[in-house]
């Protein structure tokens, strides 16, 4: 892991990583979209709007995926004082705002013809949407300081302290008796869906994951340079306060 | 221990000395309960159902408009490096500011709480629960909002930015809050909710000084 903390090292594993994580993404995409939209069956209760699943269960996965991965980042960075887990936090940051948002709206999208309504203040609707304000607020708080490295410190204790939110998501459906079903891919004695209906969840969620390592590479990139930019200015700056 | 003490009193002669704080903690939250009667109407069986969850929710925005004044006032005028420079382990210090803070804004509004609550009409079934979970909720408010609190120091407006990152965190003391209370007027037992809030409690008393002092260190570094 301290490898990767030279950012030269880690942009040239990012340059093997990306073609790979991008054709894994749109490999995956293409075949899962391809099931969940053609080639599945309708639900012999939910009709065709059982399709909306197919992008609904994999972003609710990513959602809390990528909170949990910007925790573990945020303790690396706070422990080992790593320089990369920093930016990779904050790159993960946007990517679990939009699934938790994609997430929350196809829900609410396949709610209106199942059960009759846009929203329901469940237990774990109304988890998942603290865990939208826990990426809002981690966004806004990073940029809040003038010194970056402040904003990135004071964001990575705020990432910690919200992951309590995470297993409460999780377990939200079993704790509480809500109008969202209870888990039914990973549970004990195996999935309880069909694999014509599993095999397409799967392809979406791996497209999914192989996505955010695109986006977390092209960010921690554009992050890297950024900071580059930053310190050739600031030696031009003492450049010409030294020449005066 | 006696530093804790030493403190707590500090603060607590800070906040009665600059006067006001306390009062106008205590006057945003009469202020805001009455405000509702005229929002939704006067009928008393509305205000009955809505009565715990104003409360809860108001008392929960006027000990978050004070978070400010728990670390704030001493980074401005540098008294928080002396504080973090003591011997004593900081989120001893820490503990003791919040401590301080919740008796000089939770403890007040706690006071406040059954007076409005009659002016709600509240049941009175429920005004033992309203006290219980107002004792075991308001800590949790300054204890979790200390770290929020510690965290915007020094950032671009602090305040609005203090409430993002706060209120999401609140919602737990709110649900388990009303529903104490809810399930007293309704004649079932309150209990389960209220040991769910002493469970918070618990978790926040140890863990959220500590997170608070991790965030002031990265605060004066």
């Amino acid at each position: 892991m301290h490898r990767f903390a030279n950012p030269a090292r880690f942009l040239r594993l990012a340059k093997v990583i990306l073609p790979w994580s991008n054709a894994v993404a749109a490999l995956c995409l293409g075949a899962g979209l391809y099931f969940a939209l053609l080639g599945s069956p309708a639900d012999y209760q939910q009709g065709e709007s059982v399709r909306i699943m197919y992008v609904h269960v994999p972003s609710a996965w990513m959602g809390m995926f990528c909170y949990v991965a910007m925790a573990v980042f945020s303790a690396m960075a706070l422990i080992w004082k790593h320089p990369l887990a920093d930016l990779l936090a904050k790159a993960t940051a946007p990517v679990g705002a939009a699934f938790t948002f994609l997430c929350l709206l196809t829900g609410s999208l396949w709610g209106k013809p199942m059960w009759g309504t846009w929203w329901a203040w469940d237990a774990r609707l109304t988890s998942m949407l603290i865990l939208l304000f826990l990426y809002f607020g981690y966004m806004a708080l990073v940029n809040a300081f003038d010194d970056p490295e402040r904003g990135h410190k004071a964001a990575a204790i705020l990432a910690l302290v919200g992951a309590v939110n995470v297993p409460v998501i999780k377990w939200s459906v079993d704790w509480w008796n809500t109008l969202h079903q209870p888990a039914s891919v990973v549970k004990m004695g195996g999935p309880a869906i069909d694999s014509s209906m599993l095999v397409p969840l799967l392809l979406m969620a791996v497209g999914f994951k192989a996505y955010w390592i695109s986006i977390l590479i092209l960010r921690g990139r554009a992050e890297i340079a950024a900071q580059k930019v930053r310190i050739i200015r600031m030696a031009q700056i003492h450049a010409a306060a030294q020449g005066e | 221990m006696n530093r804790f003490f030493e403190v707590v009193r500090r603060d607590l002669r800070l906040a009665l000395r600059q006067g006001s704080d306390s009062v106008m903690v205590v006057t945003f939250f009469v202020l805001t309960v009455v405000l509702f009667p005229f929002g939704i109407g006067p009928e008393a069986n509305v205000l009955e159902r809505v009565s715990a969850g104003v409360l809860m929710v108001t008392a929960l925005l006027a000990s978050m408009l004070s978070l400010d004044r728990l670390f704030q006032a001493d980074y401005e005028d540098g008294s928080l490096e002396l504080l973090v420079l003591t011997p004593a382990p900081l989120g001893m210090v820490v503990a003791a500011k919040m401590l301080a803070h919740w008796l000089t804004t939770g403890l007040p509004l706690m006071a406040a709480a059954p007076v409005l609550a009659v002016l709600l009409h509240m049941h009175e079934d429920g005004f033992l629960t309203l006290l219980a979970a107002m004792a075991l909720g308001t800590p949790v408010l300054s204890l979790v909002g200390g770290i929020g609190a510690a965290l915007v120091l020094g950032a671009r407006r602090g305040g609005v930015l203090l409430s993002l990152l706060i209120l999401p965190l609140y919602v737990p003391v709110l649900i388990f809050g009303v529903g104490a209370i809810d399930a007293a007027v309704q004649g079932m037992s309150a209990k389960p909710h209220l040991l769910i809030l002493a469970a918070m409690l618990a978790a926040a008393l140890v863990l959220a000084p500590w997170a608070s002092a991790a965030a002031l260190r990265q605060a004066l570094e």
